[in-house]
């Protein structure tokens, strides 16, 4: 199977750089799936999950905190605003940080703080989803 | 100069604490400078693919005749972001960025200000200048995150119009003693700008699918584009702060040590001149009792 080199960077490290057969991005309109040999193309990337293996079994994933995608001789690039792989990502805070959003969501007066704790806890929802063995 | 013994001891004591305190914040600095280092290479592959993809989507917008608002600045009013630290003891770093702001705003009155860091924010309030936002405490490790805070207020009011030009002024690293004070236009892109050089020279900007749209995609990449420029000014301050704390500690350490073996010499010439007059004294009083 041919394969394309994927790389997921913020600013400050790389997070992956491999050989896959198929990628899976969270895309503007939903997501979107790249695999060897696609046309060049730049994207806006949303908040959500990046999936990434070989096109049939067990994929790795990526937490994305939105970001930018280039993709150009069989190189994928994302720039991420933040990025976590799956086994990096501490289940306990993440269920914490969960919990912590929810409560300052029901507390919360004002649009802004609503509006954080709201953020707070898609980014919590998000690492769970992506740390969590699908059932 | 004719101090007692005791007196000069007690000096002595005194200045050789105060050095131990600045041979140790040389070294936290140095250590902490030695971090900061490590960090750059990691950030390098982040920096170069957004700037030749950026590159690449101005040149796409010029070849297609679309119109990018951040490439011309119809006006001329500025929002000026000055880069220091929380703490001084530091040298001149502070200083010299405070001087050129100081500047700046004498020759653009009408700048709005964005401060990072106490220094700036104490200084340039006693001089009476308001800020847009001012953003203090950020501890020694700058953060994307921290950067994305900063970036996201001014290109809030960027982009509601508040001003036409954007400039960072920071300290940047050339290495530990040396640091060069930067000022730097952010926004708009200067058209001649090396990225778009580089995304030209690429020539590939004709052959890319722009997903949804070359318009949403430039759209996109421009926040991210600030915020690395706010990053970066970031890191280079703080390294900047580390470096100029280090040689300034450094210096007050080889002060201090002078001053002791100045006080030493003094207190052991006291110490002769006051056993000398104690024997003249014992002398004189055995020669009173022999005559």
């Amino acid at each position: 199977m041919a394969t394309l080199q994927l790389r997921v960077l913020t600013q400050e490290r790389t997070v992956v750089s491999k050989e896959v057969e198929y990628v899976k991005l969270p895309g503007k309109d939903g997501s979107f799936g790249i695999m060897s040999g696609h046309a060049p193309l730049m994207a806006p990337l949303e908040m959500g999950i990046v999936e990434f293996g070989p096109r049939e079994g067990k994929k790795r994933k990526v937490a994305l905190g939105g970001g930018f995608v280039e993709m150009r001789d069989n190189q994928l690039t994302v720039l991420a605003r933040t990025a976590e792989l799956d086994e990096e990502i501490d289940v306990l805070r993440a269920r914490e940080a969960k919990e912590r959003a929810e409560r300052r969501l029901a507390e919360s007066r004002d649009e802004i703080d609503y509006h954080r704790a709201r953020l707070a806890l898609q980014r919590a929802l998000l690492r769970l989803k992506v740390a969590e063995p699908e059932r | 100069m004719a101090k007692s013994s005791r007196e000069i001891k007690r000096r002595i004591a005194s200045i050789t604490s105060t050095q131990q305190i600045t041979r140790a914040m040389e070294m936290v600095a140095a250590a902490k400078l030695r971090r900061a280092q490590q960090m750059v290479p990691s950030t390098r592959p982040y920096f170069e693919s957004l700037h030749t993809s950026l590159g690449i989507l101005l040149e796409a917008a010029q070849q297609r005749d679309v119109e990018v608002p951040w490439l011309s600045s119809a006006g001329d009013s500025h929002c000026l972001i000055v880069f220091t630290s929380d703490r001084g003891l530091a040298g001149g770093y502070n200083a010299a960025v405070i001087r050129r702001a100081e500047a700046f705003l004498e020759e653009h009155p009408t700048a709005q200000v964005v401060v990072v860091g106490r220094k700036a924010r104490d200084h340039l309030s006693r001089k009476g200048v308001t800020f847009l936002a001012e953003f203090v405490n950020l501890g020694d490790s700058p953060s994307p995150r921290q950067a994305w805070d900063i970036a996201q207020v001014v290109m809030d009011f960027y982009l509601h119009g508040l001003f036409d030009r954007i400039s960072v002024l920071y300290s940047k690293f050339i290495n530990t003693v040396t640091h060069e004070v930067t000022l730097r236009t952010v926004m708009p892109i200067e058209a001649g700008d090396e990225l778009v050089q580089r995304g030209r020279e690429s020539g590939f900007a004709a052959d890319y699918i722009y997903e949804p749209s070359l318009d949403v995609v430039l759209e996109s990449v421009i926040p991210l584009y600030f915020q690395a420029a706010v990053y970066e000014s970031l890191i280079e301050a703080k390294a900047s702060e580390l470096g100029a704390r280090m040689v300034a500690m450094r210096n007050a350490t080889d002060n201090a040590g002078e001053l002791i073996r100045e006080l030493n010499l003094s207190y052991h010439r006291a110490r002769q001149a006051q056993i000398t007059k104690e024997i003249a004294e014992i002398v004189g009083g055995a020669d009173a009792l022999e005559s």
